[in-house]
């Protein structure tokens, strides 16, 4: 009983201790992008790694799940004789919902799993340390670019899984089932208001600030794995990073949404 | 070894450091004097990086005091911390040097960062650095298309960009043959003396580092138990220093003793007469 109550306790402290920890690096990291020489440069570097390396997935991943909710959506709104209304429900599932979480968890898979390698590996090879000797505020330097890109890149990149969504519904909508094209966008038009966008870009925002910074955070100290040492601790800490960051969109989501509904 | 001690460009004094209560330095004491070459030697595992890590403010030391030029750096006075940084350099034993920055690029990262310098003043000035080190012909390509050498190079041309006036080079010879041993120690004389700076060798490299450096001194055990000249670090009768300096001679000693034993084993057993 008593051995419990200490795993119980010793459990507690730990998360209490890593979430005060994650807020301490998550305040320095924002505070460091006033500090940061030449920051536009890196910042366009970011935008580019960030934007270049996710596009494809982002294309493949939005088309598709724009025809699968043409294809779901006809079958559905078809038994109530309301297919007119597909327009309406592929968008407004598209802007408020599937195209800011899952363009983020793609973003998350791709961008935010890289840089938490990338600072791992810099964290195992003194690169980190070497930048502090210097004189160079690491955080700076390595994160505040990729969070000001995140800003960028993340709605940038819902805004195109929208687009392509729309697309894909469109396709299998009209072309496939035969609903009416102008019927279609007409509804699309109708259903999304300015709020639904605002909503949706908060949510991209916010998901790529709080992915990058959980992404930064694991790959930044790498060296506090306990479980493993090198090249183990970059790959267990990428591993962590992914899926907490995952886990923490889909959670940030239901409160932002809680918001607006 | 005063702190206010002016000859000390950097200088030591009662340095503890330790780890879940087990003590790794023990009151290290030193003074580096200006534009000199100064090793600290030592056995593996008596503290030599912990050392480091304490004069880099990667690890804060639980007691003693760190000088620089006479300025005493306390872990509050953020502006001694910081003109510490600027005036010195660290060579890493691995180089640290940015895998994902050309060679130029990995040069001009200091004073990008560090400096408001020119574009082009920067340029300059690092290509001025990758000139004096012999790799201006490899400004464009990255750390891990150059040798071993190379690298090594790299790394104390970005040392060196910023004319630092002390550079510190952790174990810059670890897991080098003799001949790039002797190369590494060439070269911190050769760009010491051109460059004037201050140089803090941590090696365990014992022969290159009586030739090459003004004074050495010897850790053991989290404290140090010798500091002077080479020559007369060489005549020391002090038990650890004869020991670590005639480690060699104490190993073929220990190996003839080792044959001669195998050999009157051989003579005695009734094998051997068969």
């Amino acid at each position: 009983m008593t051995g419990m109550l200490h795993l119980l306790g010793r459990q507690t402290l730990g998360l209490v201790s890593g979430f005060g920890d994650f807020a301490l690096f998550s305040a320095r990291a924002f505070a460091s992008v006033m500090s940061p020489k030449r920051l536009g440069r890196r910042v366009i570097r970011a935008v580019y790694e960030q934007g270049t390396v996710c596009l494809p997935v982002i294309l493949i991943v939005g088309i598709f799940t724009g025809l699968v909710l043409g294809l779901q959506g006809y079958h559905v709104l078809k038994r109530f004789g309301s297919e007119s209304l597909l327009g309406a429900l592929v968008s407004l599932s598209l802007v408020r919902e599937m195209a800011p979480v899952l363009a983020s968890l793609m973003l998350v898979g791709q961008a935010g799993s890289a840089l938490a390698a990338e600072l791992g590996i810099q964290r195992n090879t003194e690169q980190i340390v070497a930048l502090e000797t210097m004189g160079v505020n690491s955080l700076g330097y390595l994160v505040a670019p990729r969070l000001l890109a995140a800003l960028l890149v993340f709605p940038i990149q819902t805004a195109l899984f929208v687009v392509l969504g729309l697309w894909g519904g469109a396709l299998s909508g009209s072309l496939l089932l035969g609903v009416d094209s102008g019927v279609y966008w007409s509804s699309v038009e109708q259903a999304v208001e300015a709020r639904d966008i605002r909503e949706c870009f908060i949510k991209a925002a916010a998901f790529g600030l709080l992915s990058i910074t959980i992404c930064a955070y694991q790959g930044y100290h790498a060296d506090r794995c306990r479980s493993a040492t090198g090249a183990r601790a970059v790959s267990a800490s990428t591993t962590r990073a992914v899926v907490l960051s995952s886990i923490m969109v889909l959670v940030a989501d239901y409160v932002i949404s809680s918001f607006f509904v | 070894m005063g702190a206010a001690n002016t000859d000390f460009l950097l200088s030591v004094e009662d340095l503890h450091k330790g780890f879940d209560g087990r003590p790794v330095l023990k009151g290290v004491e030193l003074g580096v004097p200006r534009g000199s070459v100064f090793t600290v030697m030592g056995p593996s595992g008596t503290g030599k990086s912990v050392f480091l890590k304490c004069l880099a403010n990667v690890l804060q030391p639980d007691s003693g005091r760190i000088s620089f030029d006479g300025v005493h750096l306390s872990a509050r006075d953020h502006a001694a911390r910081a003109d510490f940084r600027r005036r010195c350099s660290f060579l890493f034993q691995s180089n640290a040097l940015f895998d994902s920055l050309t060679a130029l690029e990995n040069v001009a990262l200091p004073l990008e960062q560090t400096t408001s310098l020119s574009d082009r003043k920067i340029r300059e000035r690092s290509l001025e650095a990758l000139q004096q080190l012999e790799l201006d012909n490899f400004r464009d390509k990255y750390p891990g298309q150059l040798s071993g050498g190379m690298q090594k190079r790299l790394a104390l041309a970005r040392a060196i960009v910023t004319h630092p006036e002390l550079v510190i080079f952790d174990e810059p010879t670890a897991g080098l043959d003799p001949l790039r041993r002797n190369a590494v120690f060439e070269m911190i004389a050769k760009y010491q003396r051109r460059f004037s700076f201050t140089a803090l060798i941590v090696t365990h490299d014992v022969t290159e580092a009586l030739i090459a450096s003004d004074r050495v001194a010897l850790l053991n055990h989290g404290t140090i138990c010798f500091e002077g000249t080479p020559s007369e670090f060489s005549a020391s009768g002090h038990p650890v220093v004869s020991d670590f300096r005639d480690s060699s001679e104490a190993l073929g000693h220990s190996l003839a003793l080792i044959r001669s034993g195998e050999a009157s084993k051989k003579q005695t057993s009734p094998l051997a007469s068969t």
